[in-house]
């Protein structure tokens, strides 16, 4: 008997979808078996990273202010990965969506009205869409590589943020500490259920995977954006340029993390840290692959990641592993989602050995 | 001379695992295949290196198991790719992402811990040669071992027959198919040997360079590394060339602030990445350079039978 791969003669529909579910219990079992390795109790284990993070209200709270940021930059990427434009910055969106928007905070302090947080959101937006700017214009104008450039640009971004926070920005008030001022409750989002962090900048997450949908399945550059991905030269044949391609693509996935760092620093953080996120705009890179690149899926694999930042830290304090144990599992899921999908395209048949000849004789 | 006699191995030391990772990476690019994760295995490698040798107190050892650790991250690209047809530039990102997290798990026991291993002396006749010999023994001998890799992958790239079979893989899988060539052997052969080379090039960083583990220690070297194979247009002496220019570019930071220009930290910090795009954007603006240059088939899947 031999294992072989033959080729479907059209992609699997079904395979589509259930390829992540496949890539998530594959990935709940290969940590089955590393906690039983670590000698960890594997029932508990399992009970600590599922049900645990989420048992009570606070929990979902936090399932939710953590899944908003991921499923919102995950769509913003989504559109430019149909396009096969690789926008892989969106962390450095992010932190220049920080910078831009905690500039106007910071400006404002105590003094500004209900308009701060509007004026953040524009402001983040657009230093986010700026920094995708640059390696759309890279791209397009001396067609360097975005996925190099864009990520370049993260470290950049990275260090632009530590430097204020640890130069002019730091709180005078902050005993030392790498930490700018207090955000104005001006500033922050307005808490939506007592008793939880979570806050307005949820909706704003909801409106963008509705408008996605909507550009994505309903409009015409939805659809020039997905003939552009599946094939550049029917693209190009139809007229649908790949410049713009690119600087939707790029401009989306910018837009969506700047708006995500403001939802950081006027949500949970409440001030502004020489890190802006915890790896949120790599871990939605999972999320939007996870989601297959449609708003519901993003939406229900942003809870899926989200959860898995939670488990991480229950996993710290119950456990006593390291919380980095969460990247480890991102990667594993990712690696096991590639493979399940080549049974989108291909079916696995088993072989005899027996020559065809035989066969027939017989 | 003092002064420029330092600069000069400050610009070796730093560039160094960009030479190990950056020409593993030409290898596997020149087989056809793009493995965007070779930040995560120089993660991996590190950490691996980092691990055995603080335990051993055997860099060698730490060397040694890095560059094996590397090559088994690659293995999985390998697998995904080349037997399951999955897209590489999705492989290669999972690959990164894995590495970042699977070095920072791993990694967390020995967060602040420094370590002790057995300084290399060179013979004594090495500082008796004229000139240079003063020289020569102030630069790490994993220095030299990145030379002897240049020497060898120039060597096998363009003067032996496997090597040939290697770069016509490269340019053109169908007709290396057609010829006989088992086009998804070499090219695992290549993603393998990349993956070990990034490894290495981790555990210079980990074990010579720092001396420390940290969680992301390698500050998107890996990624500069992709991106001179680029500005190197895929040939191996000018990845060499390349590498030493961003070992120079890094090596400005420590200059400048020892000779106390008054500028933040973070800028200078900033320069590789700003000088990678700037090289970049000076090489792609010129298609025909590129086209000419870059393995037709790179990124794309090969479904050869059998």
């Amino acid at each position: 008997m031999k294992v072989k791969l033959e080729r479907r003669a059209e992609p699997s529909q079904i395979m589509q979808y259930l390829s992540p579910l496949i890539a998530v219990g594959l990935t709940a079992l290969t940590g089955l078996c590393m906690f039983i390795a670590m000698g960890k109790d594997p029932a508990s284990a399992f009970y600590v990273f599922t049900v645990q993070p989420i048992e009570n209200l606070y929990g979902v709270g936090e399932l939710l202010i953590k899944a908003s940021p991921l499923i919102l930059i995950a769509l913003g990427l989504a559109v430019g990965f149909r396009a096969n434009v690789w926008n892989i910055g969106a962390e450095g969106q992010l932190t220049v969506g920080v910078i831009f928007s905690g500039a106007v905070a910071l400006l404002c302090g105590s003094q500004g009205g209900f308009w701060v947080l509007p004026a953040m959101l524009i402001a983040g937006a657009f230093g986010g869409m700026v920094w995708a700017a640059i390696p759309a214009f890279l791209r397009t104008r001396f067609n360097a590589n975005e996925i190099l450039t864009s990520l370049m640009l993260t470290y950049v971004a990275q260090l632009w943020l530590s430097y204020l926070i640890y130069g002019p920005w730091r709180d005078p008030a902050g005993f030392n500490f790498p930490q700018s001022e207090p955000l104005a409750s001006s500033a922050m989002f307005p808490i939506l259920i007592e008793g939880t962090r979570l806050n307005a900048s949820v909706l704003i997450t909801l409106a963008a995977a509705v408008l996605t949908w909507f550009v994505l399945k309903r409009s015409f550059v939805g659809y020039q954006l997905q003939v552009a991905g599946l094939s550049e030269a029917a693209a190009r044949y139809a007229g649908f340029s790949h410049r713009r391609a690119v600087w939707i693509g790029m401009l989306a996935g910018g837009v969506a993390a700047g708006i995500a760092g403001v939802g950081e620093i006027a949500g949970p953080l409440g001030q502004l840290f020489p890190t802006a996120s915890p790896g949120y705009g790599f871990a939605a890179i999972i999320v939007a692959f996870l989601g297959r690149l449609q708003p519901i899926g993003i939406v229900l694999g942003g809870l899926l990641i989200s959860l898995l930042y939670l488990s991480g830290e229950a996993a710290q304090m119950t456990l006593n592993l390291p919380s980095a144990i969460t990247g480890l599992f991102q990667g594993v899921l990712l690696f096991f989602l590639l493979g399940a999908d080549v049974l989108i395209n291909y079916r696995v048949r088993m072989i005899s050995e027996t020559p065809v000849l035989k066969r027939v004789v017989a | 001379m003092e002064t420029l006699s330092a600069i000069l191995i400050a610009t070796l030391v730093a560039g160094t695992p960009l030479v190990f990772a950056a020409l593993g990476e030409l290898v596997t690019e020149r087989s056809g295949v793009l493995n965007l994760g070779v930040e995560g295995m120089m993660l991996f490698g590190a950490v691996t290196a980092f691990a055995v040798t603080y335990t051993t107190h055997n860099l060698w050892l730490g060397v040694f198991v890095a560059a094996f650790a590397g090559a088994a991250l690659s293995a999985v690209f390998a697998f995904l790719t080349l037997t399951l047809n999955a897209n590489q530039v999705a492989s290669g990102l999972a690959l990164a992402i894995f590495g970042a997290g699977a070095s920072a798990f791993l990694g967390k026991p020995y967060v602040g811990v420094a370590l002790t291993h057995e300084p290399f002396e060179f013979a004594g006749w090495v500082s008796g040669i004229p000139v240079i010999g003063s020289f020569l023994v102030q630069l790490h001998p994993l220095v030299y071992l990145s030379w002897a890799m240049f020497g060898g992958v120039v060597w096998f790239l363009y003067r032996t027959r496997a090597g040939l079979v290697l770069r016509a893989v490269g340019e053109s899988p169908t007709s290396a198919h057609s010829v006989g060539y088992p086009v998804n052997t070499v090219r695992l052969y290549a993603v393998l040997f990349g993956g070990a080379m990034a490894g290495i090039a981790g555990a210079y960083l980990a074990v010579v360079y720092t001396s420390l583990w940290t969680e992301g220690m390698t500050a998107g070297r890996g990624w500069i590394a992709l991106a001179l194979v680029v500005f190197a247009t895929w040939r191996p002496e000018r990845v060499l060339l390349g590498a030493y220019l961003f070992g120079g570019v890094t090596t400005t930071q420590l200059f400048a602030q020892g000779a106390g220009i008054p500028v933040p930290p973070e800028m200078m910090s900033a320069l590789p990445y700003l000088a990678t795009i700037v090289v970049l954007v000076l090489i792609s603006r010129n298609p025909t350079l590129v086209q000419l240059n870059a393995p037709a088939p790179l990124g794309k899947l090969f479904h050869g039978e059998g």
